[in-house]
């Protein structure tokens, strides 16, 4: 089976300065690759290439065994490649079937009586949300009334409805508890479940091996780490992340007495 | 109809949710002001419920209103236009006069009036998408440059501040007609704004609710990056969006001309503002994403009621102001009251 998104050996300059340096990853349909880091890692800068935000100045990308360069968004979404990023892109007081087909909705009617398919757009929202196990009492409601992990699942099932094959997630647990996280993955492996090859950035190694295949780690740039879900256990995957050596240090630092 | 179904399926919804519905229209705030305003001149000015009153109530309200409905399409697009007032001034002396240098018929001086109304529109619309400066800035700067051409262009060409007579022109009577006539219902005579004025309003509340571009007109008030993260063409929404105001400031241009048969040129000042005030009484966040075209005929018509009941009540004029500063205060409160105790629910 090939790939859908594949990153061999990946660098990335701004200017001088090296944000990323020899970073390999690969996404297969129905898997997730997880992608972690800590603050500065270079994990935005990677997600950013596959997203068509930048262009990367080394190595190989490969989308669905194709080499090839992202220019812009717009070419990364008609290669079915969706993003979903932290400071979600909704639209807060427009009602959530509003939002869900903002920038493409569907109309009927001709000439000057051409108008939105409102039956449509709810009954599509409602299913499409449903499919994704989400049950929202209302879709009616103003998107911003809801919590910060229902909003992420919209987003979610409104890439997956739109076909995307692979679906990038920034952090989308960061801001929230720890029950709406579990929420989100819930979903996250959902999309999973309907054959998406799903990105997901985290500095969250539990949340990580929940739900992750593969595991690509980052520290100031390079890659550190990338392996399978039977080549890790949890424990080696929170130390590597944590810095290793480095969390002995601190631990030393902050003894006490 | 599914909808409703599912809706009525759903018994996490509880009953009672109509109500708490309703509360959430942006309207309601100055639907039950205008109610109350509506009672209190009701027993405070003798004849205010005669027909003939409540006919020019409807007028004033009707002159405001048709600027009212594109000026909160704006707002809920997330802009300002202080352009509006002058530009009827603007839009009406380009009619009269155009008419009146070819010696052409009235219907002519109309259509070009049109054309260059709409591409100082356009010119708004194009110079806030392109230098992304906040439309106060940049409409502060065409309502300064217009109202300096209105009174300097006239002066240089009539040689006083207002336009030569056209009502002897070919296409007079019937321009009249159009714009500025007199319609007689049960003995009582209504201006024909009035019907411009309901039908802009009708038109509005369908592009609003059930077409793609009021999708987008909410959008881009409301978020504009993640609009345009989607694909909603906003710089081609908010050009659109300032033609609507011209296109509103064309027809009440040229009701000013056709009313009489001249125009003063150093009109409209003053009168965006208004506009925008009766905007944000219909319920219009005035930072944009969330407002209706009916709440904008409700502020209205509470402008009209308030100018013409203290004239009933034979007040001072004076406390004109005083009536609309409290009222743009005490919509806006209760405005916000309302959405909060309403979201507050869900």
């Amino acid at each position: 089976m090939t790939s859908l998104v594949e990153l061999t050996d990946v660098s990335k300059n701004y200017g001088t300065v090296r944000a990323l340096e020899g970073v390999s990853l690969e996404v297969r349909s129905g898997e997730i690759t997880c992608v972690l880091g800590d603050n500065g890692a270079g994990k935005s800068t990677l997600i950013k290439i596959v997203a068509g935000l930048h262009r990367h100045d080394g190595g190989t990308l490969r989308i669905e065994g194709e080499e090839t360069t992202l220019s812009s968004p717009r070419e990364a979404l008609d290669r079915g490649i969706a993003t979903v990023y932290q400071d979600l892109a909704v639209v807060p007081l427009m009602p959530v079937w509003r939002n869900f087909f903002l920038g493409s909705e569907p109309r009927r009617g001709a000439g000057p009586f051409k108008r939105l398919d409102i039956d449509l757009m709810r009954r599509t929202t409602r299913e499409a949300l449903l499919r994704m196990g989400i049950d929202l009492r209302d879709v009616d409601q103003p998107i911003g009334t809801l919590s910060g992990g229902e909003r992420q699942c919209v987003a979610i099932a409104r890439a997956v409805h739109f076909g995307a094959k692979v679906l990038i997630l920034d952090e989308p647990t960061a801001a929230l508890g720890v029950k709406q996280s579990g929420v989100v993955l819930k979903y996250v492996a959902a999309a999973r479940d309907e054959g998406l090859g799903v990105v997901l950035i985290t500095h969250n190694p539990h949340h990580a091996y929940l739900v992750g295949d593969r595991f690509v780690l980052l520290r100031r740039g390079t890659m550190v780490g990338n392996h399978t879900r039977d080549g890790i256990t949890l424990d080696e995957l929170t130390q590597q992340m944590a810095g290793g050596s480095d969390l002995d240090a601190l631990r030393h630092e902050l003894e006490r007495g | 109809m599914t909808a409703t179904l599912d809706r009525a399926a759903d018994d996490r919804l509880l009953p009672g949710s109509p109500l708490r519905k309703l509360l959430a229209r942006p309207e309601l705030g100055s639907v039950v002001g205008a109610l109350a305003v509506f009672v209190f001149f009701a027993v405070a000015a003798d004849g205010f419920l005669r027909a003939a009153s409540l006919s020019t109530v409807l007028y004033a309200s009707s002159t405001i209103g048709i600027m009212a409905v594109p000026v909160a399409l704006l707002m809920i697009g997330g802009e300002f236009d202080l352009s509006a007032g002058v530009l009827v001034t603007s839009s009406a002396l380009v009619s009269s006069m155009s008419s009146y240098q070819m010696t052409a018929n009235t219907w002519v001086g109309v259509g070009v009036s049109l054309l260059v109304t709409l591409a100082i529109g356009a010119f708004n619309g194009f110079m806030l998408t392109r230098t992304r400066l906040p439309s106060f800035i940049i409409t502060l700067g065409t309502f300064l440059m217009l109202t300096g051409m209105n009174l300097g262009l006239t002066k240089l060409i009539d040689d006083t501040v207002s336009t030569k007579s056209i009502a002897d022109m070919e296409g007079f009577p019937s321009a009249h007609a159009v714009f500025a006539s007199t319609l007689t219902v049960g003995g009582v005579g209504f201006k024909v704004t009035i019907l411009w004025w309901l039908g802009l309003v009708a038109l509005a509340s369908w592009i609003l609710m059930r077409t793609r571009a009021g999708n987008w007109i909410f959008a881009v008030g409301g978020n504009q990056d993640a609009a345009r993260a989607v694909g909603v063409p906003v710089t081609g929404t908010k050009i659109g969006l300032y033609m609507g105001v011209a296109l509103g400031a064309w027809i009440s241009g040229q009701h000013l001309l056709f009313s009489f048969d001249a125009v003063q040129s150093g009109e409209g000042v003053g009168n965006e503002l208004i506009y925008i005030i009766a905007a944000v009484i219909g319920g219009c966040l005035i930072t944009g994403g969330y407002g209706s075209a009916v709440g904008s005929a409700v502020g209205a018509l509470l402008f009209g009621m308030t100018s013409k009941g203290i004239v009933f009540a034979e007040w001072n004029p004076d406390w004109f102001k005083f009536f609309l500063g409290a009222m743009l205060l005490l919509a806006t409160l209760l405005n916000a009251w309302v959405r909060k105790r309403a979201e507050a629910d869900k």
